[in-house]
């Protein structure tokens, strides 16, 4: 029995795992200290909770348990980090890199740098969306401080080189943030061997709840922030404010069932993604955005030609999709990530992201499947455009008449 | 289970059952992500513009008033450090017995070229009206003062300060988390340009708060990308907090006569108590909060105090839970001009919903219990 609408759009948020719920609960009745209280033992109580979720999240992926730090989500992990090294490191210099496709919590957060005296350079992915290291290399300079690249785009999945960035980056003593929002549960991070000083974590694209992320802020060797929240000096200093335990351990059973599940996981979703992607290749003019290979399997997104996204989304209204990040669905604009690939507005305007997750079943796929390729022909057959197309006319040399 | 009763609501309160109610289903099947536009997203756009609605009219603000935040150190953080942003370096003016995270940032604003006083406060902790007016005189372009201290409870003249400081030309902030739910807050009668609050001290979750902001104040936000909270505070909305927060303020408000009636009376019976101890009760000659009781009973250590009484079975503190793993007295008490070695004896029980006269009777005879056994000890080892 198929749900509706079917939720294909996992890069967004994810749903609580039910055994995430569960662990949470006790923490929201009886067990509902302050774990900063050392007092008594619903304090205590709490701190041991926190702790043992520090845990689960640093074993995900492979770090120590002391350099978690817990913040309110990846958004405040991006802006802690990026604000918090460039203004501790301003002494060595103040530029900084990061890359055009980038979430807007790193490209928000650097153009606030700017207007602090920062300089910034955003670098031009390749087509695919992959980040050219020898172009990385030459935007480096003596006075660069920090470099910030994400681990896994967020509206089209593919998986930057992190590993050569840090070794680039150690190699010149510039401080490496890498936001890993999208990419915990969907690849192998290892931070005992890759070479990030700074990482950002979510709990609620990782079937956690929202309200909770993490900060990897690397103690061996030791990197230094500025704290953006101060007070009571939770969190060594680097973010105060009462700890939210029943978030935390929701956000620690998240990542430990990732980790537990991940490669199972993942092959089914690749085969589902596999068939969504026969799917719609069946579909004439169907642009798939973004390297097909170097991607987590959770995502496609594609720009159907001669269809506009807005158009097609509500004739879809059956699956909840989204035409680009969630952070950016109320404008209009195309997605900025898809124009710093080089698509044309129209390619751009006329794309889908399609994400899929835990709970996403075959059937759900083939519904979504059958639906697109019904309401494509349908919309296509209104499309001046399409039949200009069909009669064989290159749209690019036509005159238009000015009105 | 053995559960200790729970005296200590200053640092956190228990989940109401109807909070957690309203929040379930936002945990469950209700997991959009408010900024999406499919079906899923909409639906947590409504709850959060509901919960909204709920906090601003708990405070008789406007809904566009409040700005959610993950709780009220952020919420404090960013009126000082947001406010401070758009100004010229001047003068930041916060009260002596403020949290830390408003005495915190107000001396992170002096690397910005800021200069930060401290006002001074009498010995019952209400701001010294002397050293107010002198600070006033100064044109301070940011004042904090909070409403009800997290420590002794004591309230300050919130209204008339506020006046002053408007009369000055500075924006005037109040931290409210204290007082939200036990005393009437409402943000016009205040005549603050902000006031901050927070869901966890009103029997809501934690991990939400709020800035409630007057318009004509100019703010950078702490944390940004994504534009959610008119720009002012980025970040996916941690949707079921918020639902709770709203559910629980509304409920703060609707009992709030009823609570404070039945806490100020299981007060009573406390400060009773105490009084046959002969315990000296910090800011006992000022108004303070209904469920607050902060004292000291000669010769005795807080901290040997408080470990004793959880081994009782009861859970209290020796001042505010933030710096609880600091061996230093409470910064509030040195402010008041308390000795030290006073201050050190310092225990805070702080009453909640969940108390009632059986439970502080019980508290009363277990305390006369170990004072009785300290000062044996005491008396053999002089």
């Amino acid at each position: 029995m198929l749900k509706f609408p079917i939720y294909l759009d996992y890069s967004a948020t994810t749903p609580v795992d039910p055994r995430v719920a569960d662990k949470m609960i006790p923490y929201l009745t009886e067990k509902f200290g302050n774990p900063a209280s050392r007092s008594h033992a619903y304090g205590w109580e709490a701190e041991r909770a926190v702790e043992e979720a520090r845990e689960q999240v640093a074993a995900l992926v492979n770090a120590d348990p002391k350099d978690i730090i817990w913040t309110s989500g990846a958004t405040e992990s991006n802006n802690l980090a990026l604000k918090g090294a460039a203004h501790f490191y301003q002494g060595k210099g103040k530029h900084l890199i990061t890359v055009k496709t980038e979430h807007k919590a790193v490209l928000d957060t650097m153009r606030e740098l700017e207007r602090q005296g920062f300089e910034v350079t955003y670098l031009d992915p390749e087509p695919d969306g992959i980040l050219d290291l020898d172009k990385f290399k030459q935007a480096l300079r003596p006075d660069t401080s920090v470099v910030s690249v994400m681990l896994v785009n967020n509206e089209i999945g593919v998986i930057q080189p992190i590993a050569e960035i840090g070794e680039i980056c150690r190699d010149k003593g510039i401080i490496f943030h890498c936001d890993a929002a999208q990419a915990t549960g969907k690849v192998a991070i290892d931070l005992q061997r890759l070479k990030v000083d700074l990482m950002s974590f979510s709990a609620h694209k990782t079937y956690g709840p929202k309200g909770i992320g993490a900060l990897f802020v690397r103690r061996k060797p030791r990197v230094r922030l500025e704290a953006q929240i101060h007070g009571g000096g939770h969190e060594r200093g680097l973010r105060s404010g009462t700890l939210a335990p029943h978030q935390i351990v929701g956000m620690g059973e998240a990542f430990r069932i990732a980790r537990e599940e991940m490669a199972v996981e993942n092959e089914r979703i690749r085969m589902l993604r596999d068939r969504l992607l026969k799917g719609v290749s069946g579909i004439e003019e169907v642009y798939i955005n973004g390297d097909l290979e170097r991607r987590v399997a959770h995502n496609l997104n594609v720009s159907f030609n001669f269809v506009e996204g807005e158009s097609l989304i509500m004739a879809i209204k059956d699956v909840a999709v989204s035409s680009g990040s969630a952070c950016t669905s109320a404008s209009l604009e195309p997605s900025y990530v898809l124009r710093a690939l080089g698509r044309n507005d129209e390619l751009a305007h006329s794309s889908i992201r399609f994400t899929i997750g835990r709970f996403t079943t075959e059937e759900e796929i083939d519904f979504t499947v059958d639906l697109l390729q019904r309401k494509i022909e349908k919309l296509r057959e209104m499309s001046p455009l399409w039949e200009m197309y069909k009669e064989g006319i290159d749209l690019n040399s036509v005159q238009w008449a000015a009105h | 289970m053995f559960a200790p009763i729970y005296l200590d609501h200053n640092a956190t309160t228990p989940l109401d059952a109807r909070v957690l109610e309203a929040m379930l289903p936002y945990l469950r099947s209700r997991f959009g992500n408010a900024s999406s536009r499919h079906e899923y997203g909409r639906a947590a756009r409504a709850a959060v513009d509901e919960a909204r609605e709920r906090v601003a009219a708990a405070v008789g603000a406007h809904p566009t008033e409040v700005i959610f935040t993950s709780g009220g150190s952020e919420a404090n953080n960013l009126f000082l450090k947001g406010a401070a942003a758009c100004l010229r370096p001047g003068l930041v003016a916060v009260s002596a017995v403020e949290h830390p995270c408003v005495r915190q940032p107000a001396r992170d604003l002096e690397r910005a070229g800021w200069r930060m006083h401290e006002i001074a406060v009498d010995g019952e902790g209400r701001v010294d009206a002397a050293d107010f007016a002198a600070t006033l005189a100064q044109r301070p372009a940011l004042v904090s003062v909070m409403a009800a201290n997290n420590e002794t409870g004591v309230l300050q003249d919130i209204p008339a300060l506020a006046q002053q400081a408007r009369a000055a030309g500075a924006w005037f902030h109040s931290d409210a988390v204290q007082a939200l739910g036990k005393i009437k807050v409402d943000f016009r009668a205040l005549r603050v340009h902000a006031l901050t609050l927070s869901s966890h001290k009103i029997y809501g979750p934690k991990g939400a708060g709020a800035l409630v902001l007057d318009k004509r104040v100019e703010l950078q936000p702490l944390i940004s990308g994504g534009g959610q909270e008119r720009n002012l505070r980025s970040g996916t909305e941690n949707v079921a907090a918020l639902v709770g927060f709203g559910v629980a303020c509304e409920l703060a408000v609707a009992r709030l006569e009823q609570d404070a009636a039945r806490l100020r009376a299981l007060r009573g019976q406390v400060e009773q108590g105490l009084a046959a101890l002969g315990a000296r009760i910090f800011s006992g000659g000022a108004e303070r909060l209904p469920n607050t009781i902060f004292f000291s009973l000669p010769g005795l250590d807080g901290e040997t105090l408080v470990a004793k009484l959880d081994r009782a079975g009861f859970a209290a503190a020796s001042g505010s839970a933030c710096s609880s793993a600091s061996p230093e007295p409470s910064h509030t008490l040195l402010s008041m001009g308390v000795a030290p070695d006073i201050a050190r004896g310092a225990v805070r029980i702080s009453l909640g919903r969940d108390n009632d006269e059986a439970q502080v009777a019980q508290f009363l005879a277990a305390l006369r219990d170990l004072v009785t056994k300290l000062k044996n000890m005491t008396a053999l080892a002089v």
